[in-house]
């Protein structure tokens, strides 16, 4: 998706995970990838560069659609949508 | 008039603050100007982190509990009914026995708790030691262990998170006391890409597990557990298999937060600074309960506490609430059964774990004594 695109999505839900050390962006992905429905969009709001590079690595694992990111001031929007059950 | 905190739940954080805040409001108490109530489903208060001593036969339940009448400040009424809705567009609390609370601040405290049952499998095939009954079957299962594999699996979300390092560092040492540490082929498994949802802590456990023979599977979320093949396979493809499979549960919230429309499998959404329930300006929200991407931990909860005290008390005196919650969390991580090392972040500064000391591992062994100065609110 464009930048414009994905500045479109209105999420299912966001969870903002900047300055949260433990358990961290990542872990805070999964868990709502796990307990949303099949269909939720989720933004990832991540202050750890890392996560731009970990997220899609692991929705490509598990097989959940990446849908792109929008780098901001210190901070990352990562966008990402349930397409199946796990 | 009369203005009403109503607490919902007796844990760690849901005492503090009523104890703080009969300590803080004393004359207002005395008055009758304020009244204070702790609803709770259970009349003993458990010391949770004693499991993970429990398990090795260093703790007993004795030592873990206390009732919580006697923890409680005499000042505060406490309710021994489990709350059943909680009804926040007329700010009251319903309990089991009928019994209707009317609040003007509301404190939600109600925790969280291992939900095994989330994970096909996972009840019948995994131990954990998060609960007392559980614990207290794993040690049966570890005492009567005489080799084999051995993995641990950890789901999200879940309480305590060094927990998992400090069970397999424990272990570690534990079977090589027992001389059965080369019958034991141990996996520790971890949901991302490291051995640790913290950076230092993860580059702490990268660089001890070797000497302590752990072996590591990272990107491992659990997806189903074939009870009788005994393998455990992750949503990621991949499969174990296990002799013993020592598990951290994922975790829910208290069912009636979900029966309340209050937030999602029981966690509330929270403001991260003021910790007051999204959308409202009288409930406030601690420790396990809310849905911030922070530790759920005891230290978490005790942090929590102090803030959302002050502001209660400030709210009821001027009106105003001024102070906000830095993100402060503490955490001792045993490293073996006889050092330690701790952690100490908030949100602007993260942590760094120091070296290992046997005088840090005594004074995880003094804080497990005198906890119950911290509900009481004196620690």
């Amino acid at each position: 998706m464009t930048e414009e695109e994905l500045r479109q999505i209105k999420p299912t839900v966001t969870v903002d995970a900047r300055g949260t050390y433990c358990p961290g962006p990542l872990m805070e992905l999964i868990k709502e990838m796990r307990q949303q429905p099949v269909g939720s969009t989720i933004e990832l709001i991540s202050g750890d560069a890392g996560s731009a590079k970990d997220v899609p690595e692991w929705l490509g694992k598990v097989k959940q659609e990446f849908l792109g990111v929008i780098p901001e001031d210190n901070f990352w929007r990562i966008f990402s949508k349930k397409i199946k059950d796990m | 008039m009369s203005k009403r905190v109503v607490i919902v739940g007796g844990g760690v954080g849901g005492t503090i603050i009523a104890n703080l805040l009969a300590k803080k409001m004393r004359p207002e108490l005395k008055k009758g100007d304020v009244a204070i109530d702790v609803i709770s489903d259970k009349a003993e208060h458990f010391y949770q982190p004693g499991l993970l001593y429990m398990l090795f036969g260093l703790k007993h339940y004795e030592e873990l509990v206390r009732n919580e009448k006697d923890l409680l400040d005499p000042m505060v009424e406490l309710h021994l009914h489990p709350a059943v809705k909680i009804d926040k567009d007329k700010n009251e609390v319903h309990l089991q026995n009928g019994v209707v609370i009317k609040y003007d601040i509301l404190v939600l405290a109600t925790g969280s708790r291992p939900a095994p049952e989330t994970i096909p499998g996972l009840k019948e095939g995994g131990h954990w030691f998060y609960e007392l009954d559980a614990c207290l079957k794993l040690r049966h299962e570890l005492m009567n262990f005489k080799g084999g594999k051995i993995v641990l699996t950890i789901g999200l979300p879940h309480k305590c998170p060094v927990a998992p390092l400090e069970v397999s560092y424990m272990l570690d040492e534990w079977f090589r006391q027992r001389g059965l540490r080369d019958k034991v082929d141990y996996t520790y498994t971890y949901p991302i890409g490291r051995l640790h949802g913290l950076e230092s802590v993860a580059h702490f456990a990268a660089k001890t597990f070797p000497k302590h023979g752990i072996n590591t599977e990272t990107l491992f979320n659990m997806k189903e557990v074939d009870v009788n093949k005994k393998t455990i396979t992750s949503l990621e493809g991949v499969t174990l298999k296990y002799d013993l499979m020592i598990t951290i549960p994922p975790h829910k919230g208290a069912q009636v937060i979900e029966d309340s429309g209050l937030g999602q499998n029981g966690f509330v959404p929270t403001d991260r600074f003021t910790l007051k329930m999204e959308g409202s300006t009288n409930i406030y929200v601690v420790g396990d309960t809310t849905n911030l991407p922070i530790s759920k931990a005891g230290s978490t909860a005790h942090f929590e506490s102090d803030v959302i005290v002050e502001n209660i008390a400030s709210e009821l005196r001027d009106g105003l609430t001024p102070f906000r919650y830095d993100g402060k969390v503490f955490c001792f991580i045993e490293t073996g059964l006889t050092k330690a090392t701790y952690i100490m972040f908030d949100y602007n500064n993260p942590p760094n774990p120091v070296a290992p000391s046997a005088l840090i591992h005594w004074f995880k062994l003094t804080y497990n004594k005198v906890y119950w100065l911290t509900p009481m609110g004196i620690l």
